[in-house]
């Protein structure tokens, strides 16, 4: 069975909602939509207080070309233009709509039928993409068109699809291709024409031998498309990760970017979305999320209107317990802890983990014994050891000499680490000062 | 809200290793070797490591609190045990008291919490205690306990050790060789020599324990015996009247004590497997070197000290391989 | 007799080969330098903290001594006499300057501003703000972890253990700025000393709506813009909802200390004013006080009161 070839670690998987079908989340009274909920520059925002939209009205255009159109996910008046704690911690500027009934835009397909024909050209495609704000739903949040459009000089060569859902605890994406199986190939078929190729491989890790066994049956009627069964190894979601397990391709250090090795990497998640903007006209303003938990009285997964708050998930799942350390928006390797349930639900948002008080506490950092169990675990080979303990000492040039703009950030030394050193946090902290210093010595040439 | 949550960095989860996990794996790793030495020692092997332990204990508690003035109290984290294990292990079975805790004193004392304890030390502190003892008290060092006297201890009757057998051999008495235990008895531990080092088989059985277990990889102690076994193989080929087979190498002296547990201790040791085959392979050729053409009979404990001299070099130099740098297949 | 001459020659000889190539090596490799530098460098503190914009004490004399004028260099930690000296050595004109102090400007105490969350990660300001905003509802607050304290070379910073901020002790402060840059939140800013020590600073950084930073935190400035209308001479600015005080400017009439609706503005070191003596009209510009500073200061805050009181307790030593 494929996998990749460096590093990684095998956390439990605990995916205690794998066997719970999507539900339908019920609208909340008000949603919150930040306008920064993919990577790269704001949403500027195109309605002002009291503005009566639909489900579907663009209420933010992309505000550069790394960025992406935001849409209302319910109906009903704006309320107000103000700021919101979102998942990154901080208070980010963000529509507010009070919801009255639900009356979608027009233009939008409503009904169930699958459709499979798409007459569209590439260009077509990629166009209807950006203009349904579509982003990686994988968490990065990377706009997808931007990705569908390659730099010039580089050649798509395949696509591949992230099936792997490699966190602990998220079955969205595993829901997702057992339930939406057609409509992902259909999507993944868009994808390929928009980037011209005629191979597409999807990567699914073998904890899911359902959604591998129905991706397979179905896919048989789709050209091109092959299904991937991949060995369970955490960070298998990773691009690069994937490249290399799937097509054994390994993409160079920074700047090197996937399509440099003839890849282009989408979500599941995202080939749904795609799938539903280019054949449903259905721009992006739900999407799965997993609500999980230890703790948590009903593990599930909702179908989310954008904008959300996050408690009201929790509510639907069993409220919070009492015993509650931490909620994390995200798996538990890689994502962010939250100061307050109200976060709203963003693209990005793949799930809610809830995490009891005794769960949540870090252990005690001891002195590095020098086990090298780091070193064996990064999946990107590097020392993080040493790039945590050169960038605690501010030793910028060494970082950078050994390769911390290469780290993916996904903790498996710190996950693996004996010692209980917070390895990742130094780490990070290095990786954004080094990431500064690189761009300001881009921007002196 | 009525209750704040806890924020931080991901990941969220840990996989549950401890120091405290990896130090007491290698302890119960050293079980084996322990009964073996209880049974051909008897009372000797028992006062010697339970010495050697308590004192190790006792010297890093001490030096911790009185010295250092600490807060934290790192004895229960298990390395202290381990070094005080492999200490004894390291000393013949008739070895006074005094000597064991001065040995201790300097292992624990010099070779550990000067440079700021676990985890800074450069040298394996066991083998700077028993070097240091070596140096010191040659005589006391060397002379070996026969084994099956089970209630003696400073009285325990003394013999030749195989390796001493091998050095007259080397220097010209033509008949020591023929007076070397069978390679059977060797393996499973029937001859004179250090509490813990004389049973290859039980030491064997620590190590399988330690790979499942995932606490050490096979490089350093495959690496080791892999080179002593060529080299010294290769000597005794060229002539078996001076040099002993390959394989009473491997089974005699410290060599499996060493290649498993001595060469194998994390912060001495480098940190990428390339780094640690260099570091194996540069052990067992010195190993060999010193046993054949150097001064002292046994030269395990000093090639050891010497690439641990050497393992930050080999760290600078030998990176893991990174992500990327081969493109394709 | 023979090994001895053989000693002597054999160590002689090499002794004097090695003599010869150091020779040839020191004029060969010889590099020159300025012997001024050498002399500057020498009145400079040695410090090394780098406020001065050049890596070290050997580069900022290395620098005064090829700029051929003083302008626009100034050793923080030194001050004024050093710079003299260096004028001296150098023979050129020394360059006035106002001398600094580090002002934390934040008032959020742990009773102004309730924790929300608990931070659970490595005790690092750098870190904690890469993190989320910070354990209470304000983001633009001091997080206390104490980045400021760990690069200040004078030990002229501390976390308060009750209030859970930095605090300067102004006696130790030579303006060299490392906390200025170490300061993720850009809190600190380094202000005039002032006359007296005396100083008037809008002890907050929070870019907050009004709604917002008030229920964040009861010392936090809301942008109510109060302060610019009382102030008499144009030194305060509203910009994103928080005022700010030019020290160039400001004339320390204390007018908007007492008009701000938050206690977000800060006097320091000013004597206690006379209960209700005179209407306020004359205190349009301060007249000089002669007497030594008291240790009590118009503003309630605890810690900016103990903080002049120990700047007091340093001066009568």
């Amino acid at each position: 069975m494929k996998t990749f070839r460096i590093g990684g670690v095998h956390p439990s998987e605990n995916k205690l909602s794998a066997d719970k079908p999507i539900q339908i989340m019920e609208l909340p009274k008000q949603v919150v939509l930040p306008l920064s909920q993919h990577i790269g520059a704001p949403a500027v925002a195109l309605v002002k207080k009291g503005d009566v939209v639909k489900v579907g009205t663009k209420i933010a255009e992309a505000g550069g070309f790394v960025s992406a159109a935001i849409h209302s996910s319910v109906s009903g008046k704006v309320s107000k233009i103000d700021t919101v704690i979102d998942a990154s911690g901080y208070r980010k500027p963000a529509i507010f709509i009070d919801v009255e009934g639900d009356e979608w835009e027009e233009s939008i397909d409503r009904t169930p039928d699958l459709v499979k024909e798409c007459n569209l050209t590439p260009e077509e495609i990629v166009a209807k993409v950006k203009e349904a704000g579509i982003v990686g739903m994988g968490g990065a949040c990377f706009p997808a068109h931007v990705k569908l459009a390659p730099p010039p000089g580089a050649k798509a060569e395949c696509v591949i699809i992230n099936g792997v859902e490699c966190e602990p605890y998220l079955t969205a994406d595993h829901r997702l291709m057992l339930e939406k199986t057609e409509e992902i190939l259909v999507g993944v078929s868009i994808l390929m024409k928009a980037v011209k190729v005629n191979k597409a491989y999807i990567g699914i890790e073998n904890n899911k031998p359902d959604a591998i066994r129905k991706m397979q049956e179905k896919a048989v009627l789709y050209p091109g498309i092959e299904i991937v069964p991949l060995k369970v190894k955490y960070p298998q979601g990773g691009e690069k990760q994937l490249i290399d397990a799937v097509i054994g391709r390994q993409v160079p250090a920074p700047p090197a970017i996937p399509i440099n090795v003839g890849a282009v990497v989408q979500n599941v998640g995202t080939a749904y979305a795609v799938y539903e903007a280019v054949q449903k006209n259905k721009p992006l303003f739900e999407r799965v999320v997993t609500v999980t938990g230890k703790s948590l009285k009903n593990p599930s997964n909702f179908l989310t209107r954008m904008g959300t708050p996050m408690s009201m998930l929790i509510e639907a799942a069993g409220g919070l317990p009492e015993d509650t350390g931490k909620v994390i928006g995200g798996g538990p390797m890689m994502g962010k802890a939250l100061s307050t349930i109200e976060v709203p639900i963003a693209k990005g948002s793949s799930g809610v983990l809830i995490m009891n008080e005794k769960e949540a506490a870090r252990g005690e950092a001891q002195p590095c014994i020098r086990c090298a169990k780091c070193v064996s675990a990064c999946p990107m080979g590097l020392e993080p050891f040493l790039l945590a303990t050169a960038s605690s000492l501010s030793d910028w040039d060494k970082v950078e000499k050994e390769g911390i703009m290469s780290c993916i950030e996904c903790g498996s030394c710190q996950f693996t680490c004996p010692s209980h050193r917070p390895m990742l946090d130094f780490i990070r902290l290095g990786k954004g000062k080094v990431g500064a210093i690189i761009r300001a010595r881009n921007a002196k040439k | 809200m009525s209750k704040s949550l806890i924020v931080s960095l991901s990941p969220h989860v840990h996989g549950g290793d401890s120091v405290q996990k990896n130090m007491y794996g290698v302890i119960i790793a050293l079980v084996p070797a322990l009964l073996v030495s209880f049974y051909m020692f008897g009372l000797g092997a028992l006062v010697v490591t339970l010495t050697s332990v308590i004192a190790c204990v006792f010297f890093e508690w001490a030096i911790a609190k009185f010295i250092l003035k600490s807060k934290r109290t790192t004895i229960l984290d298990g390395s202290a045990i381990l070094t005080g294990l492999l200490l004894g292990f390291n000393l013949p079975s008739n070895m006074p008291l005094w000597i064991i805790i001065i040995g201790a004193l300097v292992a624990i004392g010099v070779g550990k919490m000067t440079f700021g304890g676990l985890g800074c030390n450069p040298f394996n502190p066991a083998l700077v205690g028993r070097v240091f003892l070596l140096i010191s008290f040659p005589v006391q060092m060397t002379s070996w306990p026969v084994t099956g006297q089970h209630l003696s201890y400073l009285d325990a009757e003394t013999a030749a050790t195989p390796l001493a057998l091998m050095k007259s051999a080397i220097h010209g008495d033509a008949s020591a060789l023929s007076q070397l235990p069978d390679t059977l008895d060797l393996f499973l531990g029937m001859n004179p020599g250090c509490v813990g080092e004389i049973s290859a088989v039980a030491l064997l059985l620590g190590l399988v324990y330690m790979l499942w277990k995932k606490i050490i990889t096979w490089h350093i102690p495959v690496s080791i015996i892999v080179t002593v076994f060529v080299f010294a193989g290769i000597m005794h080929l060229v002539n078996p009247e001076v040099y002993a087979s390959p394989f009473t190498h491997l089974f005699t002296g410290g060599l499996m004590l060493g290649a498993i547990f001595m060469a194998t201790d994390y912060v001495t040791s480098p940190m990428t497997h390339k780094g640690m085959i260099i570091y194996g392979v540069a052990i067992g050729f010195l190993t060999v070197v010193i046993r054949l053409f150097g001064a002292y009979p046994e030269g395990m404990s000093f090639a050891i000290l010497i690439m641990n001299a050497f393992t930050p070099l080999i760290n600078t130099y030998c990176k893991p391989k990174r992500f990327g740098e081969v493109v394709k297949k | 007799m023979e090994v001895l001459l053989f000693a002597v020659v054999t160590l002689g000889g090499i002794g004097l080969v090695s003599a010869i190539v150091l020779f040839i090596a020191s004029k060969k490799f010889a590099v020159y330098s300025d012997p001024r530098i050498a002399k500057v460098a020498e009145v400079l503190p040695q410090a090394n903290c780098g406020g001065c914009g050049y890596p070290g004490c050997s580069g900022f004399a290395e620098a005064c001594v090829k700029a051929g004028s003083l302008e626009g260099k100034l050793c923080p930690v030194g001050g004024q006499p050093v710079m003299a000296k260096v004028a001296d050595i150098l023979g050129l004109a020394a360059v006035e300057s106002e001398p600094k102090v580090a002002v934390v400007r934040c008032n959020g105490t742990c009773a102004n501003r309730p924790k929300l969350s608990r931070y659970d990660g490595v005790k690092s300001c750098a870190i904690a703000a890469a993190t989320y905003g910070g354990e209470t509802g304000c983001s633009y607050g001091c997080l206390g972890c104490g980045d400021c304290v760990k690069v200040c070379q004078f030990g002229a910073i501390t976390i308060n253990p009750e209030t859970g901020i930095a605090e300067v002790d102004e006696s130790k402060c030579t303006a060299c700025g490392a906390c200025v840059k170490a300061c993720p939140k850009g809190i600190i800013e380094l202000r005039n000393k002032g006359k007296n020590n005396r100083r008037v600073y809008v002890s907050c950084v929070n870019k907050d709506k009004g709604i917002i930073a008030k229920k964040a935190c009861a010392a936090s400035c809301i942008g109510c813009g109060k302060c610019v209308k009382t102030c008499p001479f144009g030194a305060i600015t509203l910009e994103n909802n928080l005022a700010y005080i030019d020290f160039n400017i400001c004339k320390m009439c204390r007018k908007c200390v007492d008009e701000c609706p938050q206690g977000a503005i800060q006097a320091i070191n000013f004597p206690p004013r006379k209960p209700k003596a005179e209407p306020a009209a004359d205190a349009t510009v301060k007249p000089e006080v002669k007497a030594e500073p008291v240790a009590v200061k118009a503003e309630t805050k605890t810690e900016a009161a103990a903080e002049g009181a120990k700047t007091v307790g340093e001066q009568t030593k």
